[in-house]
């Protein structure tokens, strides 16, 4: 191509997104998140969340270690024990049990009294786990957006450029998706595939696709009659051409806003399948099932594990969120222009 | 004096923080904006897009948007608006100065009878009482000519029609007999013979309740019609302001000669090329060329020839039911038209005569499912004549090569999301023209230096153009496959005059050039009149007359052609008695 190839819509809305301090902010947030999660599925940090390195549920360093554990009832009783050597029937066999003993090596683990972020009923480290359970989450997250947007962008797409019986079909199953309840919907595919992390991305990607489907229809039977498209048609583009090559581009920012609102949807619907127990497999951690044994722990005053779940969804959910409303003002083809 | 505006300047301020600056609107530099509208005159604002005479119109009452900043004067009766507080310029908006604008669709509201947003302000300026207001809204309602007032007042703006629609801003706008009616662009959305009828009716209203007119209009036609005053505007500052009788005798400013110049009239005699506006577009400007235009071969052979050409659309009754209605060639009566190589057919009439439909149906655009098209479309070539209506949709590409066409919204008629180049090159893949993507490009480039833009645009994306280039573009892409036939549905109506004569002589070149046969479709007579042959004259999905161009416009047969020849703004013409 000849001639300076000048700024394209991509590069404009970039252009307009650096302007936004908000949203610069929360793309550095979330960017940060995502290397985290980089860093967790490489095995770089994390990897030892299963360890139990603290003392059950051994509170932040910040708070200070416990004071050992002193039930009342349970002291030992200062006078000496009653011999009972004379009654014990095993009485001559501890000597020789205790020099047993001595020839096998055991080493009490060294158990830390706090961790920088406390631990859980098991000892393990509530930081770790959360950085694990990030990984976990923003996974399950991204790819079950990532599984809906595909379905409803392909279906809208179907529907809104073609009409007709296509779109009657559609508009069949779309009713019947959105008529019935989404959480018994999601529970009705849980009950059906099972636990694990595949099986959640399915859960949420097949149940999750119909607030994308109305919208991409309504732009694609909006541009379908445009003049663009119609002189597409006279040059000779196939519908197929004509639906992928020239509307979607045209729609993509509709895809794209709604993908991000999405993940954030989804990211939260994974924490509430998990803490009903529905959701990743007992061998794993998201911030869902932390949520799930703080549950427990809240009772005898263990916050730390909620408060880091929480926190740390808290921060990643509202970076994404305003990272989508940022998106949304850079890619609004209404304020095309302005600037 | 009614209303004196002085050196007024306008700027919006565009972007945030650090990128913000000003965009000046009205006034150049140290040049504002001044005129005068005297008590019972009517003050027209002549200027194409851009050229600030809306805003101008708008600061006036402040309808700005937020990041407007005016300075200047604006004095109404001697008090200057631009210092009023916001409680007085309420009281006189609507009271005192009243707006009405182009668009009658989007200025009602549509959840509201029409009765009842008419009642409204003699409610709040007039103070009254319910029954009063809608009796004295029933006598406005009679007074702009809509029948059956009270019936009307029950009715929602969508059961009205645009001329009905635009009675009714009109009725509002006199609510409260205001002294200055503000008209931006009131006719613009409007037919030919609905805007005769609304020009008149504004006449008339004025000369009855002695008010003055701000008259805003893009149309030196309609502006000779109405004005007593006329400021012609550009680009921010006016070039001249003028009596009506001394503007269109004899102007002084070479912009405004040009204004007059390039659009093409009904009776004067054609001239081969319009005259061209200096500096628009970056061309030079060119008066008219007087030669005569070149005759054409009557033998020429036939390229397209429509036999009985009917549309219609299924429409939905009850849950399986439905009904066709035609819009095209109802009760049997197709319409048929011949078209030779190198000539032009024009096709006109009124919205929601079924010209488009017809532009549409040509090359098969309509959805099939939509409703059934019949009739016979045949395209002659070197190997005889192909039935355009007896093709399966499959074996249409080869045919889409030879006809082509161009809308009438070159905002709309371009993807915003290819660049030119691809835009360009897309047919041109399509249909295997030329070898690989740098002969596809050196094409593509000369193409767009034939329509008169340089090679620097096929990098650009089509938003970095103007509307005059777009439509350059469309023609461009046209071309690439090199066709016997261009449909060019309003390729015009969208664009400015001065841009519209260059677009004009423009297709007339290529046409001498390249052999084209146009279908040229459009609502204003005076340009079908430079550029066609022949021309059809359709009304409500009928043809009511073909004959050639000069022998239709000088002898009208139908009375409809009549009426749509009569419709047509005449400019200034010296008024006797």
């Amino acid at each position: 191509m000849s001639g300076a190839r000048s700024e394209g819509v991509w590069r404009a809305a970039w252009r307009r997104l650096r302007h936004d301090r908000v949203g610069i902010v929360s793309l550095g947030v979330v960017g940060v998140f995502l290397l985290l999660v980089a860093a967790s599925a490489a095995g770089l940090v994390a990897r030892d969340w299963q360890a139990e390195l603290a003392v059950p549920s051994a509170p932040p360093a910040f708070v200070g270690a416990a004071l050992p554990a002193a039930l009342p009832g349970a002291a030992a009783p200062d006078a000496p024990r009653a011999d009972l050597s004379a009654v014990d029937p095993l009485a001559p066999r501890y000597r020789e049990w205790d020099e047993a003993a001595k020839r096998y090596a055991t080493s009490d683990a060294v158990r830390r009294d706090s961790l920088p972020f406390g631990a859980d009923r098991l000892g393990r480290d509530v930081l770790a786990k959360a950085v694990r359970g990030a990984q976990v989450s923003i996974f399950v997250g991204v790819a079950a957006a990532l599984l809906a947007t595909l379905i409803g962008t392909a279906l809208g797409a179907l529907g809104g450029f073609f009409g007709g019986a296509v779109d009657d079909v559609l508009e069949w199953i779309y009713n019947v998706f959105t008529a019935i309840p989404g959480i018994l919907l999601i529970f009705a595919f849980a009950a059906v595939v099972g636990r694990g992390v595949g099986p959640v991305v399915a859960i949420l990607g097949l149940a999750g696709w119909t607030g994308i489907y109305r919208l991409v229809r309504a732009e694609f039977i909006k541009h379908a009659s445009r003049d663009y498209v119609r002189a597409a048609e006279a040059i000779g583009a196939g519908p197929l051409a004509r639906a992928f090559r020239h509307v979607l581009p045209n729609a993509s920012h509709v895809v794209l806003v709604q993908l991000s609102i999405h993940v954030v949807g989804f990211i939260k619907a994974e924490v509430i399948l998990s803490y009903l127990g529905l959701g990743v497999g007992i061998d794993q951690v998201s911030w869902g099932t932390m949520l799930a044994e703080a549950q427990s722990e809240l009772i005898l005053g263990h916050w730390w594990q909620l408060a880091a779940a929480t926190a740390f969804m808290a921060v990643f959910v509202t970076a994404f969120s305003l990272l989508t409303d940022a998106l949304r003002d850079a890619l609004d083809p209404k304020l095309r222009g302005v600037s | 004096m009614l209303l004196a505006i002085e050196d007024l300047h306008v700027h919006f301020r565009v972007g945030e923080g650090a990128a913000a600056r000003d965009v000046e609107a009205v006034g150049r530099g140290a040049e504002g904006v001044s005129f005068e509208v005297p008590e019972h005159a009517t003050v027209a604002l002549v200027g194409e897009s851009g050229s600030g005479k809306s805003v101008t119109a708008m600061s006036i009452l402040d309808l700005l948007p937020g990041n407007a900043r005016r300075s200047g004067a604006i004095r109404y009766r001697g008090r200057d608006l631009l210092a009023a507080p916001r409680a007085e310029l309420q009281h006189l908006r609507g009271r005192e100065i009243a707006c009405v604008f182009q668009e009658p669709m989007s200025s009602l509201n549509p959840v509201f009878t029409v009765g009842r947003q008419v009642c409204e302000p003699l409610e709040r300026h007039l103070g009254l009482g319910r029954r009063a207001a809608r009796a004295r809204a029933a006598e406005l309602f009679d007074e702009v000519g809509l029948p059956e007032p009270q019936r009307r007042l029950d009715a929602y703006p969508h059961e009205l029609s645009g001329g009905q629609q635009q009675r009714v801003m009109i009725a509002m706008a006199l609510a409260c007999e205001p002294k200055l009616l503000i008209a931006d662009e009131p006719t613009t959305a409007l037919d030919v013979t609905i805007q005769r009828q609304i020009l008149e009716l504004l006449a008339a209203l004025k000369a009855r309740h002695r008010m003055s007119m701000l008259f805003i209009s893009h149309d030196l036609g309609v502006v000779g019609e109405i004005a007593d005053r006329v400021v012609v505007m550009r680009e921010g500052t006016v070039r001249e302001l003028g009596d009506v009788a001394q503007i269109f005798t004899t102007p002084r400013d070479a912009y405004t000669r040009a204004l007059l110049a390039c659009r093409p009239s009904l009776d004067e005699p054609l001239p081969a090329r319009l005259a061209i506006v200096e500096g628009a577009g970056g061309a030079p400007a060119a008066p008219a060329d007087a030669t005569p235009p070149r005759t054409k071969d009557p033998d020429a052979p036939v390229v397209l020839e429509v036999a009985a050409l009917a549309k219609s659309y299924w429409e939905r009754r009850g849950l399986f039911g439905r009904r066709e209605v035609a819009v095209l060639g109802g009760a049997g009566r197709g319409v048929t038209f011949t078209l030779r190589r190198g000539h032009t057919l024009g096709v006109v009439g009124e919205s929601g005569s079924g010209k488009t439909t017809m532009g549409l149906a040509l090359l098969r655009l309509h959805e099939p499912a939509r409703g059934p098209t019949t009739g016979r479309v045949v395209l002659y070539g070197p190997g005889g004549g192909v039935d355009l209506m007896r093709l399966p949709r499959s074996a249409l590409l080869p045919i889409r090569r030879r006809v082509q066409i161009v809308f009438q919204n070159p905002y709309a008629s371009l993807n915003p999301r290819f660049t030119v180049g691809q835009t360009l090159a897309e047919p041109m893949v399509i249909h295997g023209v030329g070898a690989g993507a740098a002969d596809r490009e050196r094409r593509a480039s000369t193409l767009l230096a034939r329509v008169g833009l340089d090679d620097g645009a096929l990098g650009k994306y089509p938003h970095e153009f103007s509307g005059g280039q777009r439509q350059r573009i469309a023609i461009a892409r046209c071309l690439t496959l090199d066709p016997e036939v261009l449909v060019l549905d309003e390729a015009v109506s969208a664009l400015d005059v001065s841009v519209q004569a260059q677009v004009l002589n423009l297709l007339k070149d290529l046409q001498d050039e390249l052999g084209l046969a146009y279908v040229f479709i459009s609502h204003d007579l005076a340009v079908v009149r430079y550029l066609a042959d022949d021309v059809l004259v359709m009304k409500d999905g009928i043809s009511v007359e073909h004959a050639p161009a000069a022998q239709l416009l000088a002898a009208p047969r139908h009375d409809y052609t009549r009426r749509l020849l009569d419709a047509v703004p005449h400019g200034w013409q010296p008024r006797t008695g």
